[in-house]
């Protein structure tokens, strides 16, 4: 008995404690809230409401009006963007999704990428005006952290507007595409369209979403998930609006004369894998990639434009550059400089203090 | 004399006679039909949609063969469309069957300009069968017609409403061709969908005026059927070539996770519908409404574009024959008029350049001339300057030669002053 108390007791010293970090993560997660920015895109009718309804179960496009095919002529892209805040066993989420309606409806559709990559460009500029400002308590996070791109099951792979419009966002956000409208193909047909989408998205040099690699210490079910999950890209998705009865069960899907869609069902389709991956697995790495990369990438490349700027006007010769940073109002200048001067008393206190200590050692 | 006797027989009214027997004139169709028969029959149809959209596919399921594609790329620059002909047979029927396919439709970041190769297609059918037709030694019983019967459109079933592209496209074709749109792919789209979506459709070819085939009503045979079948459109078709077992018989279907599409289901989709109508039904009535109403149009436009009218200010008739021989009157003159200009600016140019090089000949002649005077100039001073250093020379010479005479005699004067 008292060996195995002295054990314990030797335990319970060499425990420190730091091991309940993820448990005060997690409570502070939980209290803080989550964020998260989706984009879609792709032409009208690919189904992008209805996956987006389907992935969060509701419905998000209550009274939306869609255009003629005349008024679609001309038409340019918008940005639209619907935030709702949703709440799951006490974890909340404020989630944005961020529409492109008119996307590739013209008939001429020179550029029509170009709104999009504007919003997130802007989205960033705003993030690092708030990132470099003086007051960064409430920084909102606007910026995309993810954009579905639905490319149409009816051709034999990427279009020239597919490719373009990936090559130019595959460095600012990041680019998942998907297979649209997935059950007008039987199995055999996904398979090949899905090797010839990734063949194409090599030969053109387009950087879609990676998922990363899985750590070398998994166990081995998570490892041949994560292979199986890699190997299904792009997803062939399905959505649905409606619940039907399937096999004796309610289930989201679609009712066909010869069968019945289930949406859930892993075998009909990859929505599943999506949302796994999108909501259930890697939502943060999406946010992480999103500021780690896209994000950094974009400020150096802005600092890099800045100082160039600045040569060429000789004015600095530091390389770093000065912000155009808000005049402080006189308010807060005379309390920094207080601060200022309570900092220096306080610590010309200290070395007397320290002084004296010295003095009296000795 | 002629005319007014035609005039009096056309006013009389026609009298419905009854035949006393059998007279045997109730073959004369029969005798038609054999004819048309050993002539064969010739069918062209263009279709019209998206790369991949299943055009190919389609085809093969009507026709019931594998007419040989490759698959198309998505990566054209423009428009273009290819032509292929087939002999097909069927009991003792010959069809010659033209399939006209458009590559690279719809893949264009820039669609503003696709409609055009099509429109060009079309009008080229109709300008050659002009051609024969105005020819003098003319063959048309032996030509082979290449004027579109029918285009198929086929809309992407987005569920929505037809794209922008398709709109704009349409309303150029609908005055040159039969339009009979169809949703592609329609195994996507759900019962209740498709309703709403083939509503919206026609709403919509509706509002911006394009005009589509209609089935002909006016046939009793047929227009129960045709009166039925309008109500369909667009048909919302799937295609096949791949056989799948359905119960104890072998049906041509797409076989999914969760059931079986079958072709030739009513309740799966429009495709008898089509056949029935397109194949079955109308095929002559579009060979018919493509040559009495299409090309005619098309006619028309181009013989007023020549300067042919049917009617000349005092309202007579023209004769053909007349303006076209006016025609080719003025267009001889004019070729004879612009001869004579060219020949007469080539006499012009010509002569000019005659003066220009009998200028620059006199012009080198006289240079000539002056330099030769020159040289002779030259000549005579250098024969002078030669005479005077020749006489300077000889004088020099004399001179030399008495001065040394004289030095030689002085020294015997000098020896003798010393001698002495």
């Amino acid at each position: 008995v008292c060996v195995c108390e002295r054990e314990r007791e030797r335990e319970e010293k060499q425990y420190v404690g730091f091991a309940t970090l993820p448990n005060q993560v997690h409570r502070k997660s939980v209290k803080k809230g989550f964020d998260f920015t989706l984009m879609v895109a792709g032409e009208s009718g690919m189904g992008k409401s209805t996956l987006v309804n389907s992935l969060f179960l509701t419905d998000l496009y209550k009274d939306r009006k869609l255009l003629n095919a005349e008024e679609r002529i001309n038409q340019t892209v918008e940005i639209i963007k619907h935030t709702v805040d949703i709440e799951e066993k006490g974890v909340k989420l404020k989630l944005t999704i961020v529409d492109t309606p008119g996307f590739g409806d013209a008939v001429n559709n020179n550029e029509c990428w170009k709104p999009i990559t504007d919003y997130i460009d802007q989205q960033f500029e705003q993030y690092f005006r708030d990132e470099s400002g003086l007051n960064r308590k409430n920084i909102q996070d606007n910026r995309v952290h993810c954009c579905l791109y639905f490319i149409p099951p009816f051709g034999h792979g990427l279009r020239p507007v597919d490719v373009e419009f990936m090559k130019a966002l595959h460095e600012k956000v990041n680019v998942v595409p998907l297979i649209a409208k997935a059950d007008c193909l039987t199995p055999n047909e996904i398979k090949k369209l899905k090797d010839r989408i990734r063949e194409e998205i090599e030969r053109f040099g387009i950087k879609v979403y990676q998922f990363p690699e899985c750590d070398s210490d998994e166990d081995e079910e998570f490892k041949q998930l994560d292979k199986e999950l890699k190997e299904c890209t792009p997803f062939a998705v399905i959505g649905s609006n409606t619940v039907v009865e399937a096999r004796g069960q309610r289930v989201r899907g679609r009712l066909y004369p010869w069968g019945i869609v289930e949406v859930e069902n892993q075998s009909h389709c990859d929505f599943v894998k999506l949302r796994n991956m999108l909501i259930r697995s890697h939502m943060h790495d999406l946010k992480d990639v999103t500021c780690d990369v896209h994000y950094e990438n974009y400020r150096a490349q802005c600092i890099q434009e800045m100082t160039s700027k600045l040569a060429q006007d000789n004015r600095m010769e530091s390389p770093i550059p000065i912000l155009p940073l808000p005049t402080p109002d006189v308010e807060t200048e005379k309390l920094i400089k207080m601060k200022d001067e309570e900092l220096k008393r306080m610590q010309e206190m200290l070395n007397k203090m320290q002084q004296q200590m010295h003095e009296k050692d000795q | 004399m002629a005319a007014t006797d035609v005039d009096i027989f056309s006013n009389e009214e026609k009298r419905n006679l009854s035949l006393g027997g059998h007279v045997g004139f109730d073959s004369l169709p029969d005798q038609l039909v054999s004819k048309s028969v050993t002539q064969g029959f010739c069918f062209n149809i263009l279709c019209v949609g998206e790369t991949g959209i299943g055009k190919s596919t389609l085809m093969n399921t009507l026709f019931n063969t594998m007419f040989e594609n490759e698959e198309a790329s998505h990566y054209q620059n423009g428009v273009y469309l290819r032509p292929r002909t087939y002999d097909l047979q069927e009991s003792n029927v010959h069809l010659k069957l033209t399939i006209v396919d458009t590559v690279g439709f719809g893949d264009q970041i820039n669609k503003e300009d696709s409609y055009k190769p099509i429109v060009d297609y079309i009008d080229t059918q109709f300008e050659n069968y002009l051609q024969e037709e105005l020819k003098i030694k003319r063959s048309l019983f032996n030509y082979h017609d290449t004027r579109i019967h029918i285009c198929l459109y086929f809309i992407a079933p987005t569920g929505h409403s037809l794209k922008s592209l398709d709109l704009v496209t349409m309303k150029k074709l609908d005055s040159k061709v039969n339009i009979i749109p169809i949703i592609a792919k329609a195994d996507t789209i759900s019962k209740s969908e498709l309703h709403k979506f083939k509503i919206k459709i026609m709403s919509e070819l509706v509002s911006n005026g394009v005009q589509i085939y209609q089935f002909p009503t006016d046939d009793e045979a047929v227009t129960e059927i045709n009166a039925s079948m309008n109500a369909h459109l667009p048909f919302a078709v799937v295609g096949s070539v791949e056989e799948v077992k359905v119960g104890n018989k072998t049906v041509r279907a797409r076989q999914y996770p969760w059931g079986v599409v079958q072709v030739e289901n009513e309740s799966h989709c429009d495709f008898v519908k089509l056949r029935e109508m397109l194949i079955r039904v109308n095929m002559e009535d579009l060979r018919e409404q493509t040559h009495a109403r299409h090309y005619e149009l098309y006619r028309r436009c181009k013989l007023e574009e020549m300067g042919f009218k049917d009617t000349d200010p005092d309202s007579q008739p023209f004769s053909l024959q007349e303006t076209y021989e006016a025609k080719r009157k003025e267009f001889l003159g004019d070729l004879q008029r612009k001869e004579e200009e060219m020949r007469q600016m080539f006499v012009n140019k010509v002569k000019e350049t005659e003066a220009e090089l009998k200028e620059k000949e006199r012009e080198l002649h006289d240079k000539f001339e002056q330099l030769k005077r020159m040289h002779q100039e030259e000549k005579r001073k250098v024969e002078e300057k030669r005479r005077d250093l020749e006489e300077e020379m000889n004088a020099f010479n004399r001179r030399k030669v008495a001065a040394e005479t004289l030095s030689l005699s002085q020294p015997l004067k000098k020896d003798k002053d010393k001698k002495n």
